[in-house]
């Protein structure tokens, strides 16, 4: 009995949403929008979290050891650095790299390179590059590594460059975090916009229905039954939506793939799109469904007091 | 069957639909309403249907208070009332066949149940041809037997009528009421708001006069005065 009913509102449902095509459409289409706005949400975080990620990778400290410096002393350093919990990675850079590295770095400047070669040995002295998981957390282990300097360490550090970078550090954290917090109030106003105007979209629907909904009660239908169809119907509409909204992201974060790579230099916006595809998609489909069938739910509940 | 015990209803002091109705029914009886518009034959109608509920006095329908039923219970109740209207109220994106198999479908008949019966009632009505059109694609007198057919499928004890010959010509309401004979002649009580005159006196039933709320005369058969 309750499989029968339930195919049956099930069915009528499916029927329902057929034969009014046209008032199906338009519903789709706000939701649509609706989701697209929402998609549109998840991809500008993705951008906004890569283009933050990309500018706290910039920041680091780096410990430069004098050129005498042991290398025991250093690993003590680095395994000290290492434990602290606000450290992400320490990177150890010996002597020899360093000076790779400045030869690389320098190769077309004649006038140096001769000068390095009459000095006949190696002038530059080892570094620890220590990446922290906060941009906020710099500043402790900063003044962890000062602490050692003052204890005896300064006989081997040369300098630390925390204190040359700090205002552009602490700005920069300001600035990723109010980019963050931006990002989260836009994208709640305008999700809660759409969500509004679905809701009303659905209402009104229903509302051109209420009739019908009065008449099933007074033929005998329960509650359940009256309402049952308007609710699938209200499902469909999310699921179908939810589709149409992620075949539609497909040639425009195709177009805009190009673009937003050249401009958060590495997040392609199409890349994310076919990487995060099952992601996105259960996202969109979960609110497409939810926000549709509670709309329903909801509008119709005025309308079964008969 | 069907008894209205002291019934009023008052919307509020200066607009009284019903006063003190006291009006028993039988089974299988055929009774008319009858009344100008506003003498509360609708108010009554909605309150046997739990529609509405009366402000002062108790309905019952067979044993039971319907006014004490649990709202869930209701669908119960309603469909052992086939009920007709004046404006037909069918589904409108549902097919003759599907509007009739709704009340069914509704009750929890069989699919097999649906499909055996409703042939019989298209025949009983006169719209065999006509299950798969719209309730647009039909005359005022076809849309109205669908409902009938509707009303009747569940073999309700009682059918209710309000006004269901107001928007048919001559011809389909002598259609619609001959059917509704036919049902009555079958065993359903029916129950029948109107104030056609001609209507009324071809009957020769139980004639109702409700006028300002108060029933005013009921005779075993009537003629229409008022």
């Amino acid at each position: 009995m309750f499989f029968t009913k339930l195919k049956r509102v099930i069915r009528a449902g499916f029927m329902s949403f057929w034969r009014n095509g046209w008032v199906s459409l338009a519903s789709i289409l706000v939701v649509v929008i609706t989701l697209f706005t929402i998609g549109s949400l998840v991809f500008f975080k993705g951008g906004l979290d890569a283009l933050v990620a990309q500018l706290k990778d910039k920041v680091d400290i780096t410990v430069y050891f004098k050129p005498e410096a042991q290398e025991q002393d250093i690993m003590t350093i680095k395994t000290a650095v290492s434990k602290l919990s606000e450290t992400k990675d320490v990177a150890y850079v010996d002597r020899e790299q360093a000076l790779e590295s400045f030869k690389e770095r320098n190769k077309n400047n004649a006038l140096l390179m001769q000068s390095l070669d009459e000095l006949g040995e190696n002038p530059l002295g080892a570094s620890l590059n220590i990446k922290a998981k906060e941009i906020s957390q710099y500043e402790s282990i900063a003044n962890f590594l000062n602490s050692h300097m003052n204890s005896g360490a300064s006989d081997y550090i040369d300098k630390i460059n925390y204190f040359e970078n700090k205002r552009v550090i602490e700005r920069l954290s300001v600035l990723t975090d109010s980019a963050q917090r931006f990002g989260v109030i836009i994208s709640l106003v305008l999700a809660g916009v759409a969500i509004l105007v679905t809701f009303n979209t659905i209402r009104l629907t229903i509302y051109s229905s209420r009739e019908e909904i009065e008449v099933m009660r007074l033929v005998g239908a329960s509650n359940k039954f009256a309402s049952g169809p308007f609710i699938v119907e209200g499902v469909m509409y999310g699921v179908v939506s939810a589709i149409i909204t992620m075949i539609m992201f497909f040639p425009v974060t195709m177009w805009l793939g190009a673009l937003t790579e050249n401009f958060l230099s590495g997040m392609n916006v199409y890349n994310y799109y076919i990487q995060n595809f099952g992601q996105i998609f259960v996202i969109l489909l979960i609110i497409g469904v939810l926000i549709c069938s509670v709309s329903s739910f909801i509008a119709i509940r005025r309308y079964l007091r008969v | 069957m069907i008894y209205f015990n002291q019934v009023f209803k008052i919307y509020s002091a200066d607009s009284v639909a019903l006063k003190d109705i006291n009006l028993t029914i039988e089974s299988k009886e055929f009774v008319s309403l009858v009344g100008r518009s506003g003498a509360g034959k609708s108010t009554l109608l909605k309150i046997l249907l739990a529609e509405e509920a009366p402000s002062k006095g108790e309905v019952f329908f067979e044993s039971v208070n319907i006014h004490y039923m649990p709202r869930r219970k209701l669908p119960f109740l309603r469909r052992k009332i086939g009920m007709v209207f004046q404006d037909f109220r069918l589904l409108s994106g549902k097919t003759v066949f599907e509007n009739i198999a709704f009340a069914m479908e509704a009750s929890g008949r069989s699919t097999k149940d649906i499909e055996e019966n409703i042939p019989y009632v298209l025949d009983l009505v006169g719209l065999t041809d006509k299950s798969h059109r719209f309730p647009h694609e039909l005359s005022g007198g076809e849309g109205q037997r669908v409902a009938i057919a509707r009303a009747i499928i569940n073999r309700p004890d009682v059918v209710v009528a309000d006004e269901p010959t107001g928007n048919l010509d001559p011809e389909n309401t002598r259609e619609i009421i001959r059917i509704l004979e036919k049902i009555n002649e079958l065993g359903t009580t029916i129950i029948l708001a109107t104030h056609n005159k001609g209507v009324i006196d071809s009957l020769g039933k139980r004639v109702v006069t409700l006028e300002d709320g108060k029933i005013i005369r009921d005779d075993k058969k009537g003629k229409y005065t008022l």
